[in-house]
């Protein structure tokens, strides 16, 4: 029985190639985009987490200090003399020409085996078998064979490859690491490595200064830091996602339609509905899993393509370093086949739902894809005013990034469920316009075909929201950048020097040359209990005219360079609550805060205190970068004389457009995937139109026939159909704008101020939309041809048929 | 073979139930043809469609080769509809997307009695010889009505239910359909109950029941 059953179940499909090609092609290209996306996001965590736990930091408490700020060597020396089993750190950022990384000192005598990194000249226990040219001057790098070849003579210390190292980062005998990084006697962060000895002193009666952080797997900066980039990306996953499934439902939800009659034949000859449920779910569950795993290909293919830009988007952004090549995780596969079940299972539930229902002698005519769907509108309206309902209470009362991305989806999901309505709305508008019968048929006929083509229609819609919401988000980012840039990088010429000596010689020969030698200079630092630096800043009008504040105190210039207030940058005060007047926390002391500036690129917290009191904090820091003022028309010379003089290469001396066109580029890069992401999700809303027109277009012969009979050329019915299929996506689209810019405003609002601490104004682009617009109304007209041609070429007698009794 | 007993059945309507059947009783043997006849709404179909376990009686009860129809589940009457008995219907219900040849091997296959020199000989008795490999709608509606018969007669089913098998056809090719199913069922040895408006099929069974507001007038 089961055979024969399910041999003419599967018939179908066999009768009807390209609807089965239709759900494959949906279910997989959901998949793809979703399981695509999942596969870059694990592979940047996997990255986060090698490096993280490289040390054990995920799970060893770390002693710091308590307001943050690095600590002498000392301390290290007497918690060890008074019992306690730590290890000292100090990491910081080493540049060598295009190349940053990580640099971390470790001790390795201290370090308990196994928490010591992997590779080359490091034994089993701690202590034994060290290599010699670790801890001897001029000592190792140790680092990932790319990171090794990039840094290859770079460096005045050795770099070697070590297999299993991550990229980005080196590890070096912490003397060593303070030597590079020039913090001699400094350390971090302690790593407690093991229970203290009997009598051991508290912590708060030998070191109240100092805190113990508990271990957490999430506390790790990089994972926090980069969790909001992820989250966009898998929204735009879930996105793309959802648009794919809009098909597999249209093809799902059409394929029961039209086998309802063989659904009661079956039953009638004696297949029970338990049977025939669970062979219609084994025939869902085998096309799903083809699908799926043809999806799961083609989004490594995509991961593979798109893991480059994401890699450069992180590492432009958090500095996080992400391995280039895709590694093949069964988990990954097993979820991509979950999710493509899931997906199917979701799309299919309500067609299941009513072949359960089916009784068994109720009239078995295809329904027309519901054309007596006036109980399904008003329920459609219902549950859009439920969501909108949702969102709104999401807007006013909600919190966090999962808050904001649950409004989001509730309001697309609204606008989408509304969209028939809408349609139907100015379908019965247009109607009014009617002149002539041959109109007054073709506004009642594209009135009839919107039940069949709105799930179609409503993914264009999602798919135009997403493109006109995430387009205003980055064109207004983008136009708020480029403002900030001209505002943030005033100086004309930005210079690098070696060392100490030169940097010395070098001011010395700018004095006479320029306007005025600005220094730039940086301690890094924990500032709110999070990595992130203090920079000393110059009294001079560069800053006090063109320094982007979002709010400050009256006289904050005057205030900062009197050395009691600092400036932050706006993603700490959204994440800390702090507001100018406020008091912060910070190595050296308590400040007030005088100001806020935003700092777009940059999610890590940020201070900005007056130079000489920078230089009383931080004596260690050397003044080795200078802003230059010079008039425009002399940076060039100068730059070449700077060069020149001191042996300086290329890097070590930027005017300020080449800082704009690099800072720009990063921003570019960072929203190609996002781009990509929108592109393909608009292709994917095409394809739901085409396959919803053809998969429709044999139902189209009883409503064309008579229309025929009656004196309309088949040419004519072809070109009216063309027509009605661009109707329809142009009122879409105009449904798609005022829901695109809602999406944009959450983005915007809630969802960057969410991930990444900054809010941005939001500009309209008439000009994108027009052109997005023109786009959709091509790509409907493009998918409408080939059904609007098959019609004009239908035999007569195949029309004929229709009146015939033999059909 | 088959005996039904005080049959009852009712439809809801605006004013209450709305009698249909109103205590039929009825038996038939092996190889015995019964027509049902009866003004539209007089309950002819509903009572083939309760013995062919496809509806479920309000009152009485009905057996087939022993078996209680009645307080049969929903898996234990589509065995009784896959094995027992076959039911040919007014408007096909072929499977549009098999051809003729695995159409007419469609429920011999369901009931695991497919029998391929029957059906072989079955489509050429039935002229279908030329056609096995069309699809239905490539069929004229007494070729058709002729696959009907065909796949219901594939499984050798020990009662054949005909609801106005020659209703959609015109009076010259039902009277050559119905000829061919009367030979056929009688080689079979099935009993065949029709359910029909014509006098003139009815004059071809073996016996006439005729109904008149849910009960037998005679």
């Amino acid at each position: 029985m089961i055979g024969a059953a399910l041999g003419a179940l599967l018939s179908h499909w066999t009768r009807r190639p390209f609807q089965l090609l239709t759900l494959v092609i949906g279910l997989a290209t959901a998949t793809a985009l979703w399981s695509g996306v999942q596969a870059i996001n694990a592979q940047a965590r996997q990255s986060y987490a090698d490096a993280a736990n490289r040390l054990g930091e995920a799970d060893l408490p770390v002693i710091e200090a308590r307001g943050g700020g690095d600590l002498a060597q000392a301390r290290f020396i007497a918690l060890r003399r008074a019992g306690w089993q730590v290890a000292p750190i100090i990491e910081g950022q080493l540049a060598s020409g295009d190349t940053a990384i990580l640099l971390i000192g470790i001790d390795p005598l201290s370090m308990p085996p196994g928490r010591l990194p992997g590779g080359a000249g490091f034994g089993a226990e701690p202590g034994a078998g060290l290599d010699a040219d670790f801890l001897a001057p001029p000592g190792v790098l140790l680092t990932g064979p790319e990171t090794a070849s990039q840094l290859e003579g770079a460096l005045p210390v050795p770099v070697r490859a070590a297999e299993g190292m991550a990229e980005g980062r080196a590890y070096a005998d912490i003397g060593i690491a303070q030597r590079l990084l020039n913090r001699p006697g400094r350390i971090d962060r302690m790593l407690v490595t093991g229970p203290g000895s009997l009598g051991a002193p508290s912590l708060e009666r030998i070191a109240p200064d100092l805190a113990q952080r508990r271990p957490s797997g999430e506390d790790d900066a990089l994972g926090r830091l980069t969790d909001s980039f992820h989250l966009n990306l898998t929204a735009f996953g879930l996105l793309a996602f959802a648009v794919g499934l809009f098909i597999v439902r249209g093809a799902i939800g059409l394929a029961f339609e039209q086998r309802r009659p063989v659904f009661r034949t079956l039953r009638a000859l004696g297949v029970s509905r338990n049977a025939l449920l669970g062979l219609l779910a084994a025939e869902l569950a085998a096309l799903a899993l083809v699908s799926g795993a043809a999806g799961m290909g083609l989004g490594y293919l995509l991961a593979g393509l798109l893991l480059p830009d994401v890699a450069a988007t992180l590492r432009g952004l958090y500095g996080a370093q992400v391995e280039g090549a895709l590694s093949i995780r069964p988990a990954w596969w097993l979820a991509g086949l979950a999710i493509a079940l899931a997906g199917t299972a979701l799309a299919a539930a309500g067609s299941f739902w009513q072949v359960a229902r089916l009784p068994l002698l109720a009239p078995a005519q295809p329904r027309a894809w519901a054309l007596a769907s006036r109980k399904l509108l008003r329920g459609q309206q219902l549950a859009a005013l439920a969501l909108a309902a949702a969102a709104i209470a999401l807007a006013l009362w909600g919190s966090g990034l999962i808050a904001g991305f649950a409004l989001l989806g509730a309001a697309l999901l609204a606008a989408a469920l509304l969209l028939p309505s809408i349609l139907q709305g100015a379908l019965a508008l247009g109607a009014r316009t009617a002149r002539g019968v041959v109109q007054d048929w073709f506004w009642a006929d594209t009135r009839q075909q919107v039940p069949g083509l709105s799930l179609a229609l409503m993914a264009l819609l999602l798919a135009l929201s997403a493109n006109i919401g995430v387009g205003t988000m980055v064109s207004s980012f983008r136009l708020t950048f480029t403002g900030w840039l001209d505002q943030r990088l005033a100086a004309e010429l930005y210079v690098t020097a070696p060392d100490a000596e030169t940097a010395a010689r070098m001011r010395e020969y700018l004095a006479p040359r320029t306007g005025a030698i600005l220094p730039i200079v940086q301690a890094e630092a924990r500032i709110d209990g999070q990595p992130g630096a203090i920079y000393g800043v110059a009294d001079h009008a560069t800053y006090r005219r063109n320094w982007p504040l979002l709010g400050s105190v009256p006289g904050v210039w005057d205030r900062i360079a009197a050395g009691g207030s600092v400036l932050i940058n706006e993603q700490l005060s959204r994440r800390a609550g702090l507001v100018p007047g406020d008091k912060i926390d910070l190595p050296g002391g308590r400040f007030n805060i005088a100001g806020i500036y935003s700092d777009y690129g940059n999610p890590a917290p940020q201070v900005m205190m007056g130079l000489t009191r920078f230089e009383s904090e931080f004596p260690e820091v050397p003044q080795l970068r200078f802003a230059l003022r010079v008039p425009p028309e002399a940076a060039a010379d100068l730059a070449r004389a700077l060069r020149a003089q001191f042996g300086l290469g290329d890097d070590a001396v930027v005017d300020q457009a080449a800082v704009k066109a690099l800072s720009l580029a990063i921003f570019e890069r960072t929203f190609t995937v996002t781009a990509a992401l929108n592109v393909l999700t608009l292709s994917v809303a095409g394809l739901a139109i085409l396959t919803s027109l053809l998969t429709l277009g044999t139902m189209r012969l009883p409503q064309l026939a008579p229309v025929w009979s009656l004196g309309l050329t088949r040419a004519r019915l072809a070109r009216l159909e063309l027509t009605r299929a661009i109707l329809l996506a142009a009122i879409t689209f105009l449904a798609a704008v005022p829901t695109g810019l809602l999406l944009a405003w959450v983005l915007l609002s809630i969802i960057n101020v969410e991930a990444f601490g900054w809010r941005l104004p939001m500009h309209v682009f008439p000009g994108d939309w027009l052109r997005l617009g023109v786009l959709s109304l091509l790509a409907a007209a493009l998918a409408s041809l080939w059904p609007s041609i098959r019609i004009a070429r239908t035999p007569p007698s195949d029309l004929l048929k229709v009146f015939a009794n033999e059909r | 073979m088959l005996d039904v007993r005080d049959l009852r059945k009712f439809y809801p309507g605006e004013a209450g139930p709305v009698p249909v059947l109103r205590g039929i009783d009825l038996s038939l043997g092996p190889g015995e043809t019964l027509a049902l006849t009866g003004e539209s709404g007089s309950g002819k179909s509903t009572l083939l469609h309760l013995i062919g376990g496809l509806d479920h009686p309000d009152g009485g009860s009905i057996e087939l080769d022993g078996i209680d129809v009645t307080a049969l589940d929903d898996a234990g009457r589509a065995a009784l509809r896959r094995r027992t008995v076959g039911v040919i219907f007014q408007q096909f219900n072929l499977i549009p997307s098999l051809d003729v040849a695995r159409n007419i091997a469609f429920q011999a296959k369901l009931a695991g009695q497919h029998d391929a020199d029957w059906t072989t000989e079955l489509a050429a008795r039935l002229g279908l010889s030329d056609h096995l490999h069309k699809y239905p709608e490539q069929l004229s509606g007494g070729q058709q009505q002729r696959v009907a018969i065909g796949r219901t007669l594939a499984a050798r089913p020990r009662l054949v239910l005909a609801d106005e098998p020659t209703g959609n056809l015109d009076e010259e090719t039902g009277a050559a359909v119905l000829g061919l199913m009367l030979r056929l069922v009688e080689e079979t040895g099935a009993a065949l109950l029709t359910v029909t408006h014509s006098d003139r099929l009815a004059a071809r069974m073996g016996r006439r029941l005729h109904l008149r507001h849910g009960r037998i007038a005679r």
